[in-house]
C-alpha cells in the first residue's frame, strides 16, 4: 500500500473498471471448477422471490411464511491491473433460476458456455440465451475423463454455431485450460466490437 | 432425536434482514449492480482517525462499519462485499445506500461492456489474462 495521510487532499486515483464474465452451462457441467482454476472461489447469496424461482418446484406448503428462497453462485475476481478488475460469475445451472441471468448478462463483456459432450442436449437453451441477447460468448468442451473427445468443428455443428464462435476443448481443472478458454471470450468480443465500428464507419 | 442446534447448525442469530430494519431497498433508484465499485470516502482530512467510530448516528450498525473497513482496505464490489459479510446481497445493497447517503461511500456504476470507449481495456484484459 502507498497510500498514507501524506497523499490525502492529492488527486485520487480515478476509481477502477469493473468487467464481469459469465461462466454459463447446465448443472454439473464444471463451472465452479472453472472458476475456481483461475481465481478465488467465492460464493454469493441472493434472495429471490418465491413465486419467481421455485413455482414448480419447491413445495413450501409446510412453511407457508416463507416467501423467498436463498439462490447461491460462484464468482470470482481476477485483478488485471490497478485499473481494470474483471470478475467472474458462475450462472446457477437450474433451468428454474435462469431468470437471474438476465440480471448477471446485463453490461456483461461476455459468457464462457461449458459443455459437457455427453448430454449436449442440455446446452442448447444456453446457447440459445447468449445468441438472443447478442452477447458475444465463445464455447470450452469441458473434457470429462472417460467422455469421448468429439473434434470441436463437429461440436459446433451439434450446436449449430455460427462460423466466428470460438469453440475449444479444455480441461476445467487445470488453470492454463480455463484462463485460455477466458482470453477467447475477451478475444472474440474484441473482434465484434472491431467489427461493428467498421461497419458503422 | 433430541439434541440441540448448536453454533453454526443454529443458524444465524439475527435474522438478516433485522440489521436492514426490515427494508428491502435502500433509497437509490436503480439496485446497485453486483460489480458496482465500492470505495470509502476521504474527503474528510480529519478523517485519518476516526472513521466511522466518531459517527453518532445510532442509525449506523456494525455491519455498516464492516462495510466501510473493507473498503477503505481496498475497492470491493458489491458482490465482494455481500460475501466477505456472509449476507445476501439485498441486504448489502441497503447497507451499502444507507453509507451513500451518508456520503461516506462512493460507488462507480460499471461501464457496460459493448460501451467502453476503445479497445485498450480489452487489450489489458487479455494481457493480464495470459500472464495467469
Amino acid at each position: 500500500m502507498v497510500s498514507g495521510p501524506f497523499e490525502r487532499g492529492r488527486s485520487r486515483p480515478a476509481d477502477p473498471t469493473a468487467l464481469k464474465i459469465l461462466v454459463a452451462g447446465a448443472f454439473g457441467v464444471g463451472k465452479t471448477t472453472l472458476v475456481g482454476a483461475v481465481s478465488d472461489i467465492k460464493t454469493l447469496q441472493t434472495e429471490e422471490s418465491l413465486t419467481e424461482a421455485g413455482r414448480p418446484v419447491d413445495d413450501i406448503r409446510a412453511v407457508s411464511g416463507k416467501r423467498s428462497t436463498t439462490v447461491a453462485m460462484d464468482f470470482g475476481r481476477i485483478t488485471i491491473s490497478d485499473s481494470v478488475i474483471v470478475y467472474l460469475f458462475g450462472t446457477p445451472g437450474q433451468e428454474r433460476f435462469r431468470f437471474l441471468w438476465d440480471e448477471l448478462a446485463r453490461g456483461a463483456l461476455g459468457a464462457l458456455i461449458l459443455v459437457d459432450t455427453r448430454r449436449l442436449a442440455d446446452s442448447f437453451s444456453v446457447v440459445d440465451f447468449f445468441e438472443t441477447r447478442g452477447l458475444p460468448f465463445a464455447v470450452a468442451v469441458n473434457c470429462f475423463d472417460g467422455a469421448i473427445r468429439y473434434p470441436p468443428e463437429q461440436v459446433r455443428r451439434a450446436l449449430d454455431l455460427d462460423e466466428d464462435v470460438p469453440v475449444m476443448l479444455c480441461d476445467a481443472r487445470e488453470r492454463a485450460s480455463a484462463r485460455d478458454a477466458l482470453v477467447a471470450v475477451v478475444e472474440h468480443a474484441l473482434h465484434r466490437s472491431a467489427r461493428q465500428r467498421s461497419a458503422v464507419s | 432425536m433430541s439434541h440441540g442446534w448448536f453454533d453454526e447448525e443454529a443458524g444465524p442469530i439475527v435474522r438478516p434482514y433485522a440489521m436492514t430494519r426490515g427494508r428491502t431497498r435502500g433509497t437509490v433508484d436503480h439496485p446497485l449492480d453486483l460489480i458496482a465499485l465500492v470505495t470509502a470516502e476521504t474527503g474528510d482530512p480529519d478523517g485519518a482517525a476516526g472513521g466511522v467510530s466518531d459517527l453518532t448516528d445510532r442509525e449506523l450498525a456494525p455491519e455498516h462499519a464492516e462495510i466501510m473497513r473493507r473498503c477503505r482496505r481496498t475497492t470491493e464490489s458489491v458482490a465482494e462485499l455481500a460475501t466477505g459479510l456472509d449476507l445476501p446481497v439485498g441486504v448489502v445493497r441497503v447497507l451499502i445506500s444507507d453509507l451513500l447517503d451518508a456520503g461516506l461511500v462512493r460507488v462507480s456504476r460499471p461501464v457496460p461492456a459493448s460501451q467502453l470507449q476503445d479497445d485498450s481495456t480489452l487489450r489489458e484484459v487479455i494481457d493480464g489474462l495470459r500472464a495467469l
